[in-house]
Formats: structure tokens, sequence, C-alpha cells
């Protein structure tokens, strides 16, 4: 970056660790970039005249003697439609060879929006997942992570979702993704001809990880561009956020704060919160347009109790759990564990009236096959009533939670009326009499 | 003059400053920085170093930008006219800010000084008044408000003049008041109160023992909250505690709803602004907006704002109980309450507590809940704030400091369960680990069977046990097997699976079933008793099964009938029909 007249240059560092430099400064503002050797840093913390900045990149190779320029902005990103069909780095750098995006500066990490002056999501977004669209429906203006261990698809599913979900523009944020991934999604957009909706800021597994706390940011930042000036629908895909809130424990451990649980910042609740906040949607005064926030969040062995999806799930609206079923040897959206807090917006009320009673009535019928399954492995006799369950499971699975599945939400829900009737009693689903009349035949 | 500071440093939203004069712990301060004004307010001082938490972002903050002290601690401004409204955590107006974004630095007038309100006095000239007493009255969506003599004021005080009535905007004289030492005191409506403080404004504060009734049959019929009462819900995510907070908010019988949305999800608070509008308090048949007004500190705004946001809320609820009001207040989540002083403590580099939480987190909690009560006026009115705090522990896991402070002080505990939401039994209230220590009040039980006409906390507990016992059973036949325990023990377990389905479980997604008024819950607690009290013969196990599936099923479809209906009668024969078959 290049130093503009009259900056003043510092040239004397009194403290480096390994993410952070301190030197004397005068005039400083928090938050503020500046530059060290060239390498981008931010303004973490002033007291007096010492000044402590967070150097993304890392301080190795940094000398005490090395040219400190503040740049009196915070980090910035240039908005225009030229961002469209672009990859960059996590500064907002283009990575694909391109040109600069010539556009409008705007600081990342900006305001949030007046509570007042959102509007209750009501758009489904579908997806023909049926572990999805019919028992944790998704909603424009939701913010939900997949619960994953690394090992799953997640960036598979997640790729299919953002390729159906008719999005405007899809903006994929990478934090310590593997190179491999990387390409997984280029190709995958590139394939399915939506390069031109894809925006992508990158951090890689061999990019330094403090950058990664730019990722969301930037690709927030690039999100209200396009919904509140273009009014468009955007779909923004965080992967993977537990590498993002590692490297919040990084920088605060090197700042000396006392670590909460499992290491992570004290602030980790309010850190990911001003991320998945942004999620929203626009009222048609300010031109309807919305964000979708869908994230990953790794797992460490399936452990929901770890401070990082423990906080996510209080903020985020719901969750999605992917999980290999055995007796079908097919990944399936988990339908106990997975959750959309917004299904209920638009649930019997966009689509047909029986789906919140025919969605509930299944899952609580997998739920008793669960059980007759425990009984079956405790070596205990099956009643005629578990092994129908048993049977319904399975072909509910197969049918209905399979990752693979492709239908629209009346299908979805004809399909599951049609295994009530081939496996149980009219008593034994207790729905509305209102939707037996006419669907029990 | 008032003491001024300039800024020696900054750690997010903790900045250190130099003062030139006295400050007080507490105070609000105004830092200046690039043509805005950042609120803050005094946490620590040091000699001349004052540390404050500033409710706004700093970013672009710089050493030796100036500070300017107010002389006050955080103040609400109080006046009819804040019903219906949406407020920050600092009391601005919401509505009234200009833009889609917040800007920083941006303060609103939480009233409305142009509005003119019919005023009818309540005393005459030459009355004697002390702090708090009702001078007259306006009237706000039917809901009648007093304005009262002074909070501050000290000693009895004699009226002087009184306007009659007539209209008035709030900032109008209505009253002067000659004070103890013969100064004139000129009153209107407005009234200003440290939300840090509790206002003692009552003569007594009794044992709560009237029921609050919330439609809510896993509350009111087994685990009851009452008028004052405090109450608290702890729960994983995901296991429905803002889908039962707001359907407390909806149907509880309270004059006045304060919603404080203390760093929870924004979408949330959209909800309640969407609907509340559209939705009727079952009550008294008028929108359930003009009751309630909303404190959203979501939780993308400033950590420090969100510390604020329930005291300012708790400090309005304390303005309308010294009206004579019931007032319900519902704060989501007091977890992020605490987590905001754990981050300030953490900044402020105090030795941490357990899990890094504040050291004094335990008392900040029991003075917070002991601010509601029911509550004996000076002038022999009532008046009650009713206090129900949602927790959000770490990993579902409820020995943590937050949970377990609570515990220490709220009476009522409904806590939410993993296991029961994963099987989709809703609201997920665990029937065996809640409680409600208001069940154990002689006042309580005088006062309920007086209501109900008959006998109530009897059946209550006699269906707890029932409860206990279905789960001890539930376990028994997952180690022993169907056919491993007598036919009997399958028939205590279907019986606790009845009390299961048709009392607690109540589907809050639909119109009929939402809501129960005590009087039907009364109906069906008399009918679960009946089927619990029945002795049934049965051949098999699977003979049992069979016949209590029917049978729930036909209760819930009872449920879901709009009460006293053909339909709802067809069923309840149907119920009575069964009884009679395996006797």
């Amino acid at each position: 970056m290049a130093t503009t007249a009259f900056q003043k240059v510092y040239t004397k560092i009194s403290q480096i660790t390994k993410a952070t430099c301190s030197l004397k400064a005068k005039g400083v503002g928090y938050d503020e970039l500046a530059t060290i050797d060239g390498k981008l840093a931010q303004v973490v913390k002033i007291v007096g005249d010492d000044v402590t900045l967070q150097v993304f990149e890392g301080t190795g190779g940094i000398p005490t003697n090395a040219e400190v320029v503040f740049l009196g902005k915070a980090p910035t990103l240039k908005v225009s439609d030229q961002l469209a069909g672009r990859f960059f780095n996590a500064y907002g750098m283009p990575i694909d060879g391109g040109p600069e995006v010539e556009g409008r500066e705007v600081e990342i990490g900006g305001p949030s929006v007046n509570p007042v002056r959102r509007k209750q999501p009501s758009e489904l977004i579908a997806t023909g997942i049926a572990g999805i669209d019919l028992n944790n429906t998704l909603v424009s203006g939701q913010k939900i992570p997949f619960f994953a261990d690394p090992d799953q698809p997640f960036n598979e599913v997640m790729a299919m979702v953002a390729l159906r979900a008719k999005a405007d523009k899809i903006i994929l944020g990478g934090m310590g993704m593997t190179n491999d991934d990387y390409y997984f999604f280029r190709n995958t957009f590139s394939s399915a001809g939506a390069l031109d909706r894809i925006i992508s800021f990158m951090n890689t597994t061999e990019d330094p990880a403090v950058e990664r706390l730019l990722v969301p940011d930037m690709a927030l930042a690039a999100a209200e561009y396009f919904a509140v000036e273009k009014h468009e629908k955007v779909l923004v895909l965080l992967t993977d956020m537990t590498s993002y809130a590692d490297s919040l424990a990084i920088v605060s451990n090197r700042m000396d704060q006392i670590p909460s649980k499992d290491s992570m910042p004290g602030s980790l609740y309010s850190d990911l919160a001003k991320i998945y906040e942004k999620a929203v949607q626009f009222p048609d005064e300010v031109g309807g347009g919305s964000i979708t926030i869908i994230a990953v969040t790794t797992l460490s062995g399936g452990d929901i109790t770890h401070a990082v999806p423990d906080n996510t799930g209080y903020i985020t609206e719901g969750q999605l759990f992917l999980r290999r079923d055995s007796d079908i040897g097919k990944v399936i959206v988990d339908p106990f564990r997975s959750l959309s807090r917004l299904k209920q917006l638009v649930a019997g009320k966009k689509t047909r009236k029986d789906h919140a009673q025919v969605m509930n009535a299944a899952i609580r019928l997998y739920s008793d096959a669960a059980n007759a399954k425990t009984k079956m492995e405790n070596g205990f006799d099956l009643t005629e009533y578990d092994k129908r369950c048993l049977d319904f499971a399975k072909e509910y699975a197969d049918q209905l939670l399979a990752i693979d599945v492709n239908l629209d939400t009346t299908e979805m829900l004809d399909v599951t009326w049609g295994l009530f009737r081939k496996y149980f009693k009219l008593e034994e689903i207790n729905i509305k009499k209102e939707f037996t009349d006419i669907y029990w035949k | 003059m008032m003491t001024k500071g300039t800024v020696s440093g900054v750690i997010a939203n903790m900045v250190t400053l130099t003062v030139d004069g006295p400050v007080a712990q507490g105070e609000i301060c105004y830092i200046e920085t690039g043509g805005d004004r950042l609120m803050a307010e005094v946490i620590k001082v040091i000699g001349a170093n004052v540390y404050v938490q500033v409710f706004e972002s700093t970013r672009g903050l710089k050493v030796g930008s100036v500070a300017e002290f107010t002389g006050h601690m955080l103040e609400v401004k109080l006046a009819p006219g804040m019903l219906s409204k949406n407020f920050d955590g600092l009391q601005n107006d919401l509505d009234k800010m200009d833009g889609v974004f917040l800007k920083r630095g941006q303060y609103t007038d939480p009233l409305d000084e142009e509005r003119i309100w019919d005023f009818t006095p309540i005393v005459k000239v030459g009355d004697s008044v002390i702090a708090s007493d009702w001078l007259g009255q306006v009237e706000e969506n039917s809901q009648p408000l007093k304005i009262m003599a002074p909070f501050q004021m000290e000693g009895v005080a004699t009226v002087k003049t009184i306007a009659p009535a007539g209209q008035y905007k709030i900032k109008d004289v209505i009253a002067v008041l000659t004070d103890e030492n013969g100064n004139d005191v000129e009153v209107n409506m407005i009234q200003h109160w440290p939300v840090k403080f509790a206002m003692t404004n009552y003569k007594q504060k009794p044992r709560p023992f009237k029921l609050l009734e919330t439609g809510v049959r896993t509350i009111d019929t087994m685990n009851p909250i009452v008028e004052g009462g405090t109450g608290f819900i702890p729960g994983p995510f995901g296991t429905g505690k803002t889908v039962l907070q707001h359907a407390i908010s909806k149907q509880a019988e309270a004059d006045i709803v304060i919603i404080a949305a203390c760093g929870e999800r924004a979408n949330e608070v959209v909800e309640i602004f969407t609907e509340f509008p559209e939705l009727v308090d079952p009550h008294t048949g008028r929108k359930l907006m003009e009751r309630t007004i909303i404190i959203a500190n979501t939780s993308n705004m400033p950590v420090a704002a969100r510390e604020a946001s329930v005291y300012t809320a708790m400090t309005m609820a304390e303005y309308y109980r010294a009206m004579g009001l019931r007032v319900l207040l519902m704060a989501d989540s007091t977890s992020r309450w605490a987590q905001a002083l754990r981050e300030m403590s953490n900044r402020m580099e105090e030795l941490p507590g357990p899990d890094a939480f504040p050291m004094d987190l335990s008392a900040l909690i029991s003075n917070f809940y002991g601010r509601a009560g029911y509550v004996y006026l000076n002038n022999g009115e009532v008046g009650s704030i009713t206090f129900i705090g949602t927790v959000s522990p770490a990993g579902g896991n409820l020995k943590e400091p937050v949970t377990e402070n609570t515990r220490k002080v709220a009476r009522c505990f409904y806590g939410l369960e993993q296991e029961r939401a994963d099987k989709k039994r809703y609201p997920a209230v665990n029937p065996i680990d809640s409680y409600s220590k208001y069940l154990e009040y002689p006042e309580f039980a005088e006062y309920i069977e007086k209501r109900i006409n008959g006998t109530w906390i009897g059946k209550v507990n006699d269906l707890k046990t029932r409860m206990q016992r279905g789960k001890e059973i539930a376990e028994q036949i997952n180690i022993l097997g169907d056919d491993g325990v007598p036919v009997d023990y399958h028939v205590t377990f279907w019986k606790s699976e009845v009390i299961d389905f048709v009392i607690l479980q109540q589907d809050a997604f639909d119109e009929v079933d939402a809501v129960t008024p005590l009087e039907r819950q009364e109906e069906i607690l008399n009918l679960v008793v009946d089927i619990c009290n029945t002795d049934f013969e049965f051949v098999n196990f699977q003979e049992v099964v069979d016949y209590f599936k029917k049978l729930i099923n036909v209760c819930k479809q009872m449920n879901y009938s709009v009460y006293k209906s053909e339909q709802y009668n067809d069923f309840k024969n149907q119920v009575v029909a069964m009884l009679e078959e395996h006797k």
C-alpha cells in the first residue's frame, strides 16, 4: 500500500508478540489501520502514547525498526457492481488476476440495522432437500449454520443449497478453507454457469490465520451494498466459523485477556452476533432486499456444548445437522437436532396448510422408531407397532431425509402422507381431523 | 461548571479519561469524536484516571478527545406516552431514528412533548402529599396513568395549586407543591429516575398470592406464577425459550407488559413489532401492542448498553407499579446481561470469579430480582411487577454461575429440556424438576381455591407424583422389557403419558390450543384426574398401549376444539365413554 505525502512514519517498535506489535505514537484512532513494513495491521489498544497493533499476517520477520504508517481509517472495501463474479483475498484484493475494483470505499464492520426498520422474514427459500424444506424450512433473511464434523459433506450441501436458492448474489466467505475445497466451490459455481453471481473472499489454510478475522466483515459489506443499494436477494456463505473463532482466541490470548469457556474470549457471543445479525430482510419501502447467511461451524466429534457451537446456537435462527444413516447408507439431515426457528413463518402459510402437523407427526414417529431400535439393540422383543415404525423410518430416511432428494414441498407432503397410510392407523398419527379428512384417503 | 476529561486510553468500549474535577461512580459523560458524541458511564476511578464504558462503537476515537460530564447517573425519563413504543437499552425511541442503520451518537427523546393529554386532578388544594402520591390522572390506550408527586421529593408537602381538568402536555405545570421548607415546587408529568436504584415508594411488600393467569397449562396448572412473583426459564438453545416467553407476554393477565430483548436476535423483536399490533389481548379485547413496551437491545448492539437495558426496563416497570398497575416484565436473556458484565470486568482486568464472570454476579442478580414484587402503595392501593427472565446456560449445563445464582432468588423454575424438545413435546418444560414455590404458600392456596371454587393444589400435587412414578416405570420398562413388568405398570406409565400429552403439551402455534383460560384448564385437570383415578382392567400390555393411544388422540382433538363447541362436547363425551369401556 502506497504512503501519501505528510504521513508520519514511526520506526521504533517497543514490543513484538506473535500477533501484535506495540509502539509509541500520537493522534492514532481506535480500530485504525496501519502498515508495518507493508504488512497490514489494526489498532486494538491505546494506553496514552502506547499503541498496540494486531498484525494480520503475523509478526514473523518484523524488525524493531520497521516502518509503521497509520492510514487514518478502519478496514474498507470498495463497493460497486464490479464486485460481481470476482475472487478476493481477506483484504478485498483480487486473487483472480483481474483488475482492482473501482467503487465507493466503505468501512467494513459498520453499524447494525435499526430493528424497527427490519421486516419480518416471510419468503421461503426452496432447496428441494426435504430434510430442509419439509422439516427445517429456510426463510430469506435468516441466519443458520450447518453443525458438522469436518469429514461431513457440508460444503457440497451448501453449494447445492446456494445454487438452488435463486439468490441474486452468492457471496462466499472462506476462512481457513482448504485449497481443494476452494476449487470445489469455484468449479461447482462455474459449471452451473453461476460465476457472474458469485463474489468470493477467501482465506485458505495457506494464508495467515489472523487474516480470517476480516473475511466475514468483507463479505457482509459487499452483501450490504447489493441488498441495500441494489435491492437484491443476497445469500452469504461463511465457512468455517470455527476457524474464525480460533483466530479470535489467538488474538485475545496474545493480548493477555482472561479466557472464558474452552479458551475462547469472553466476548465470543458479541463477536459472533455482530456477524450473524447482519442477516436481514429489508421492507419494501427500502427496496425489499435481503441478506441470508448460511454458515458452517465444524464440531469436534459432534460436541455441541463447545463454546463455539453453543454460542452460535443462541445467536442463529436454528442449525442444521448432517448425519450418516447406516440403515440406508446415505447422509441425511438429522430431524431431531436440526431446527429452523423461522419455519413457522412460512410453513402452512407459503406451503400447504397441513405442513406443520405432517412434519411433527413424521418426526414423532421417527423418534418412536429410534426407541424401537434401542429396544432391539438391548435384546428385547419388538411389538408389531415397533416393527412398523422401523420400516417407516427406513423409507422416510431414504425418500425424504437423504440429501440427494429434490422435490417441491407439496410432493414432500404427499410422500409423507403415503408413508403414514402405508404403515400406520389413523389414530396413531395424531393429526388434526381437519387435515386427515382431506389427506387420509 | 461540569467536570471535563480527556481521553488517555482505549481498549474496545472501555476508555480511560483524565479528569479536571470531581466525578461520581456511575456518572454519565459524553465523549466528542469526529462530530459524534458518545455516551459513556463511569465504572472505576483511580486518582485522576477515570474508566468509563462507552455505550457505542469507539472506532476512530483518539487520545486527547474531550469528554464532558453531566453530573447525573444513567437515568430514564418517565411520563405518559411510552406505551406501544420501541426503545433501545438507553431509552432512545428507535422509531425516531433516521435511516436504516443505527447511526453512532444518535440519541432521541423517549417522550413526545407535543402530545396532548386529558388530565383529571385527584388531589385538592391544601391536601398533604409525599413523594409518588397520585396528583392526577390521564388515560393512555385506555389505561389510567397517574401523575405523581416527584419521586425525589422529601417529607410532606402541601398542594398549593392543582390544574383543573383539561388538556395538557407533559411539560405543562399541573401542580405546585409547597415542601416542608416552604419552597414551592412546580410539578409537570415528567419524572426522572436513575436506573440502577430500586424505587421504594411503597408502604409494604407482602408475599404475593394472586395467580397471574398465562393460559399456558404447564405453568398455570402445574407450576403457577403469581402477580408480583419471580420466575426464570433456563434452557439450551432450540428448546423453545423464546416461544414460551412470547406466549406468556401475549396471554398473561397484566395491565402493562414490558419486554426487554437483551442481547437477543433482532428478528425476534421484529416478530413482536409485526404481530402484537394485530393480536388481541385475550383479557380486554384490545390490541396487544397497546399495553406493550419493547426495550430492544439486540445482540449486535453495543455491549454496555445491553447491560443498561434490563435496568431501563425494570425502572419503567416500577414507574407503572407506583400507579397501581399490574406489570409483567420479561427479560430475554439475563445470561447476555451477565456476559456484558463479564466483558467489562475482563477489560478492567478484575480478578475473575467462576467461569470468568465478575465476583459480584450473585449480588447483582439477586438485587435485580428483588426489585420485582407485589406492593401496597402509600395510599392503600396495590401494584405489582412480575418478573420472568430467561437464562441461556452454556452448553445447556445448569451448573453454571448464572443459572445457579438465579435459582437462589427466583421462586418459579421452568427448566426447558433438550430431550423433550427433541421429541417435540412442547413446551419442553421438564415436569419433574420444574417447580413453583408459590404452591407452598398458604396465601396462594386460599386464593386459588376461592377462585376456582374447589380443591386444586391437592390434585396438582397428585399429578406431579404420577409424573414422577411414570418416569420411574419408563426406566424399568427400558431395562426389563415390555413383558418384564406387570400390566399395571404399563397402565401407570400411560396415565403419566395422558398428563403429559393432554395437560403439559400445548401447541403454541394453534389458534385454539395456544391459550387455555383458567376455567378450561380446570375442566381438563378434572378430566385427567378422573382418567388417572379410574381402575382399568387389561389383559396384556399391547391392549394398554392401544387403548391409551386412542384415548390421548381423542383428548388432543378436544384440546384443538373451540371450548364448549359442539365438536368439543362431542370429543369430551367420547372420552367419558371410553373410560367406561375398561372399568
